[in-house]
Formats: structure tokens, sequence, C-alpha cells
């Protein structure tokens, strides 16, 4: 699953492999715009401008968070469409032309006279565009509220990234809303209003890492991110005044993808979070998160070799688990967070789903690792933010013991800066500057040393 | 291609920092129980959220304000709806403060109720800026509220007699829909057109939901409307028996008042009349 709904991989772990490939192939799948965002349709539907509902869009303010919540409604009774001018199409786009530079310090490529494999660092740059979001959502009546978004790639090849509808404040209770369809976790963090938009910081490590399984060896094939769109049954319950947030998902096992593919298992998300106020420095928040799946290690079918899609079977389990903290100090804020994850044995070390049930390696363990992101904003006014992002990856227990111990470690530093020149309640506009560099450990194709790409972007995020 | 003018984006930046200090330059509080709302922390607030419609001079004409109906509250004039001071005079702070929290409905105010308490004491605050009445008046004294008797029917039907004896339906109509002779000639303070309330539409009103709120309302009146104050004219035992009577009109919503009344032969007929069913049109206003 791409990490930016795009369709096309973005995330770094994808790139743990694609890597391996060519930076050129990188650029290719580079910069595909985020698949949700700020809903310049809904600032024209209530006359109100971007910052609102965003402290700088496409992050929610408390108050975006509380419309988002309530099914996109303000709860002042115009919240139906039947109050709208029967013009009103609640139509979004997003789309970003960017400058950008892209390096990678041990890119594998062919040996001298085209023999064997090497390394070498491997630079470009130049003028490009990211992919293109339309957003459709808002109310089909009163607390019933909808959400379709194709999303594509920079080539134009679209997918859906979110389908859903939502019953909303179901009996009057704002404890009883309940979503169907394919939709972005109850991610406190949301990885679709990531306010950084390059290659390298453009996503949450965390909510994609998966380990390595050896020096050479990349993940597993099975895909899941928290941070991806997932389709299933949400039931999500909030105060009034949305201080108090809980929810809990039954999801299918196939990371998003549509016309189960694989197997027939289902997973688990919950998340619960409560805000309070400490004095004049703002809503502060904490909360917590844990996702339980599974996937299948094996095909129950197999038709001249290939998996029969959906009988996918010997599901075996992976969990991922976080605290998270959101600190405002007035102007300044910052998000901490403290990610776990464990994958089971046999799972880690499935290349690939045959017709019969794989055995681990002898020596294999559950792998089981650390992450913490420290996201920090300065918001001057509601036109100009800079960011600051830090996030590590710590393996605590390797497939293998004979792995280096810091094999697949994590680190990516990503600055940013986003103005905009208007607020207003129509448009979206912001120049947008970013430096982020990572690095992971023994992850070079070759050599098998540390891997560090980095990327430098100056471009202009609009939506209408 | 046209050149990107540095010098033009950084004085942009400079002014959109300063942008907040070009309104408001008067200090001011406010002031809500243990809260103090300061107006400088309220300016950063103002035009984050509110100048799209209240305009970045308070005065009602933000950018929306075309599209806005009704229109926005003009902070300039001071003249403000829900209050629990005497028509004419200026609101207490907490009178803001629960605005701000509670929103208008039927209005393109939302309920900033996801704000901080601290926050909103800020807003208010900076909303007292735009208005040289706060530095010359002062909030008039809060109305007293009674007790609320014990619900009766006699109360009920006094309250019947005491709205057809004031004339209430002459705007908001012998059935409360909001459709009186009168409804379709009115106008604001800003010559808007304006529409009576609909006590059938099973929909809280501008200025609160519950009981006392209402006995408020024919005490303070709705200024910048032409709801009138009626503190002069009503006992407050006959604005308790009114408030008792409009609550048997809301058909929809279940409250004591509305249960007693059906409770009679008299009430019972009266609201079975009354009450329309049709297609749910999912606008959330009940049929």
């Amino acid at each position: 699953m791409d990490v930016r709904g795009t369709g096309v991989v973005g995330g770094r772990f994808r790139l743990g492999t694609t890597l391996l490939g060519s930076i050129a192939l990188l650029v290719v799948l580079l910069f595909s715009c985020s698949s949700a965002s700020a809903l310049p349709a809904f600032a024209r539907k209530y006359g109100m401008p971007c910052s609102s509902c965003h402290e700088a869009w496409p992050k929610l303010s408390p108050f975006g968070q509380q419309f988002k919540d309530n099914g996109y409604q303000m709860g002042n009774d115009r919240d139906a469409p039947i109050f709208q001018n029967p013009s009103y199409w609640p139509v979004t786009f997003r789309i970003t032309p960017q400058w950008h530079r892209e390096s990678t310090n041990k890119a594998q490529v062919d040996g001298v006279d085209g023999v064997g494999a090497d390394e070498a660092k491997v630079t470009t740059h130049g003028f490009d565009w990211s992919g293109l979001d339309f957003h459709t959502a808002g109310t089909l009546a009163n607390n019933i509220s909808f959400y379709v978004l194709p999303s594509s790639d920079n080539t134009g090849a679209f997918h859906f990234e979110s389908v859903w509808a939502r019953l909303d404040n179901i009996a009057g209770s704002s404890w009883l809303n309940v979503k169907f369809g394919k939709f972005e976790l109850d991610n406190l963090l949301s990885e679709k209003r990531i306010l950084t938009l390059t290659n390298v910081g453009g996503f949450y490590e965390n909510y994609h890492f998966q380990p390595m399984v050896a020096p050479g060896v990349p993940e597993a094939s099975y895909s899941f991110g928290i941070g991806d769109n997932q389709v299933g049954i949400e039931w999500m319950g909030h105060s009034k005044d949305d201080r108090t947030r809980v929810s809990a998902s039954l999801l299918s096992s196939n990371d998003g993808t549509p016309g189960l593919p694989t197997s027939r298992g289902y997973d688990g998300f919950f998340a619960a979070s409560q805000a309070f106020q400490l004095g004049s420095l703002g809503l502060q928040r904490v909360g917590g998160f844990a996702y339980i799946g599974e996937a299948p290690t094996y095909f129950q079918y197999t038709l001249n070799g290939t998996g029969i899609p959906g009988t996918g079977i010997g599901n075996k389990g992976f969990q991922r688990y976080g605290l998270i903290g959101m600190w405002y100090i007035k102007k300044f804020d910052i998000t901490t967070m403290y990610f776990h994850g464990k994958d089971d044995a046999t799972l880690a070390t499935t290349l690939a789903l045959t017709g019969a049930p794989p055995t681990p390696p002898t020596g294999a363990h559950s792998p089981t690792w650390n992450g913490a992101l420290f996201e920090s904003h300065y918001n001057f006014n509601p036109q100009l933010i800079l960011i600051n992002r830090y996030e590590m990856v710590r393996m605590s227990q390797q497939v293998f013991s004979t792995n280096p111990g810091n094999l697949g470690n994590v680190d990516t530093l990503t600055f940013g800066v986003r103005y905009y020149p208007f607020i207003s309640s129509r448009a979206g506009f912001a120049y947008h500057g970013e430096y982020a560099i990572s690095r992971i450990r023994g992850a070079s194709p070759v050599t098998l040393t540390d891997l560090v790409s980095s990327s430098l972007l100056a471009g202009i995020d609009f939506d209408f | 291609m046209r050149r990107i003018n540095f010098a033009r984006i950084a004085v942009n930046v400079v002014l959109a920092a300063a942008l907040p200090l070009a309104a408001g330059a008067q200090q001011m509080e406010s002031h809500i129980g243990n809260l103090t709302g300061h107006s400088d922390a309220g300016r950063q607030l103002y035009f984050r959220y509110c100048w799209g419609c209240h305009g970045p001079h308070g005065n009602g004409m933000g950018e929306n304000e075309p599209w806005v109906t009704p229109q926005p509250r003009n902070f300039v004039a001071a003249v403000f709806k829900c209050r629990s001071t005497p028509t004419g005079t200026l609101p207490l702070d907490s009178d803001l403060f629960n605005t701000l929290k509670r929103g208008f409905n039927f209005t393109n105010m939302p309920s900033w109720a996801a704000l901080t308490d601290q926050n909103r004491a800020d807003l208010v605050a900076f909303i007292k800026t735009f208005s040289p009445r706060w530095k010359s008046e002062k909030p008039g004294d809060p109305i007293q509220i009674p007790p609320e008797p014990t619900l009766t029917i006699g109360s009920i039907k006094h309250g019947q007699e005491l709205f057809q004896k004031l004339e209430c339906w002459k705007c908001h109509g012998q059935e409360g829909r909001g459709d009186g002779p009168s409804a379709s000639t009115l106008t604001d303070s800003n010559d808007q057109p304006i529409r009576p309330y609909d006590f059938t539409s099973d929909n809280r009103s501008k200025c609160g939901r519950t009981n006392q709120d209402l006995y408020k309302i024919f005490m303070t009146g709705v200024d910048g409307t032409p709801m009138p104050s009626f503190a002069d004219v009503v006992k407050p035992e006959d604005a308790w028996d009114l408030v008792h009577f409009l609550r048997t009109l809301q058909y929809n919503n279940p409250s004591p008042e509305l249960t007693m009344w059906e409770g009679t032969p008299e009430g019972k007929a009266i609201v079975a009349a009354k009450r329309v069913k049709q297609t749910y049109t999912g606008s959330g206003v009940k049929p």
C-alpha cells in the first residue's frame, strides 16, 4: 500500500525494496499528493477560512478535528445539503508543482563494464509535479456524511484512496458514529494531513516500518502500514466538545487493497485520547492506539502455481501499539509518539506466498522494535508555520540472532516551512520548502552498509 | 517567465505577522468566573477563526458577508442578541462567552466549544475592542430569574392566553411556525429580512435550550431584531407560564410541558392536529 495515497510506493520502507534498484525509478515514484487535506469545498460551504479548521492546512486545529468527528458538520443546523445552493458541488482538488532534488548515497548500479553490481551515489534534480487528489466529501443529509477520494500518481493512474459513508450522531448521541468503507484509521497524528511532502519526509516512518529479514534481504511479503487507509467498519464516539475521543474498527486484513486479494482475515484497530486545558498554554491531548492484525502465509488453493486471490490462510499475527501526546505552548507545539511493533516469526520470514505452508527458518525470532517521533511546529500566525520532525526506529529483537543488532534501524530528520500568502474561504495556496534526510542501517543493496537518502523540495501546494 | 519577487514575499511575510496588529489597537480584558481574557491573545484567534465573516474591522463586512444570511454580527455597533442584561444595554462578558460556546443555529455561526475556555475569554476581550461603547458604557445589570414555578395545566393554559394577548402570534403564527401575518414584513437592524423563530422546527432557539434561556429572551428581548423585551409588561410568573406554553408548540421535541399538555383531551387534539407527517427531507428538521 502506498504511503500517501497514490498507488505508487512513496514510503522509504517500500524503498527498502525499491532503492535496491535505481534512483531513476525512485524519481518516477516520487511525489504524489496527500490523500486527505484541507477541503476548500467545506470552506465554501460554510464560508469559513481555511485557518478555522487548520492550524496550517492540512493539519487540523481542535475546531477542525471536532468538525471532522461530527461528520463534517458544524452542528448549526445548516449542515444538510438541502440548505445549500443547488449548484453547490462538494469537490476539491489538490496538486503540487515543484522542483526537487533527490540523493541516495548507495544506489545499486552495474559494475565496471556492466559486470556484477556496484554502488554509487546518485543525485538528480529538476522540475516535477505531484499526484492529484479529487476530494468529494460532505453530508448527504443531516447526520449522514461521506467521503470519496479518487487519487492519482503523477502519471495520472487513479485509484480510490477513500470510499466511505458514515452515520453520525446516531440516536442523537455524539458517542455513536459508524463509518463503513475505506478510510484513514483514527490516527491522531494523521499521515493524510502531514505537513511535509518530500519522498523522504512525506510520511511517518513508524507508521510503515517492517523489519528487514537479514542483511540484503528486505522485509517480508505481507504489506501493512498503520498510515494506509484500511477497509472496514469503524465505531467512533466523542464528547460534545471533542475533548474525549474513542474508536474501534474491524478491518479486512488486506491493507486497504480492493478485491479481497489475500485472505479472509480481519484486523482490529483501537484508539482513545483525552484533551485537557493547561492554563493559557492551549489544548493538550494524550492518547494511545493499538492495531492487532493478521496476514496469511500461504494460499489454500493455487492455479498453475499461482495463488487464487482470497484463499490466503495460515494467518499469523502482527501488532502495533503507540502512545501519543500533543503539547501546546501557545504558538509552539510538539507532538511526541512512542511506537512499538511486533511481527510473528513465520510472517516476518515469508518472502512470498506459495501453495504450501512455510516453515520459518531455524533460529527465526518474532522481530520487535520501538520507535519515537518528535514533531514540532511554530505557528507564527495562520499564514506561516515552521516544521521540524525527528523520527527513529530501533530494533529490539532481530529476526535472526546473527543479524547486526542495528540492522534496519532508521533515523529521519525533516525541516519544512509553509507560507500561505492568502487565507480565504475559497481556495488554498502555500509556498512549500522542505529538506529531509534519512539513514537506514545496513540497508544498502550491495555492501550492506548504511543507506542515506535525502530530499530537497520547493513547490507550490494548492487546492481549490 | 515571471521572476519570483523575493522582496515582495518578504514584505508579505512581515505584513502577515503584522496583520492582526492592524485592528483593535486598544487593550481590553474580559472576566468570566476565574478567567481573564486578554485582547492581544484574542486578536490572534480572531484573525484565525472569525474575520472571514465578521471582517478585519469587526463590522460584519468580512469577505463572506455577501453570502451569509443573516449578516454576520457587527461588533462596532455592539448590539448583541443573547444577553442576560436589559434591552439596549451591553451584555455581560459571560453572555458573549456562552454565545461563542453555543453558536447560533440556523446561521453560519458555529459552536466554538472545541476552543479552550481561555481562547473564548480572549476572543471576548478582543471583540470588545471594536466598539467605543465598551469604554463609555458598562454592561447592564443582569436580570433576575426567579425559580421556575411548578408546571401545571393552568400554567400552560395561562401561557396560551398570554400568547394571544401579547400578540406573539402576529409574528410567530398561531401554531408557532414563524409564519404569522407580520412575519414577511420583519427586518433586522441591518434592514435585512428576518424570520421569526419557528417553535415547531424542533431546534434549539438562538439563545439556548433551557427554560431559563427562553425566560431570558422575553425579559431581555433580542436586540437587533423585532423581538422586544417584555420586562415592563409581563410579570415573572406570567413569563414562566408563557415558557410552559411555548414548549407545547414544539410538537416533536419531548418535554414535560408537552407530555402534560398531551395528557389533556384538548391538548392531545391540538397537538395531533398540528403534527404533520410527510417525507423526511434530510435537513434534520422534523416535519
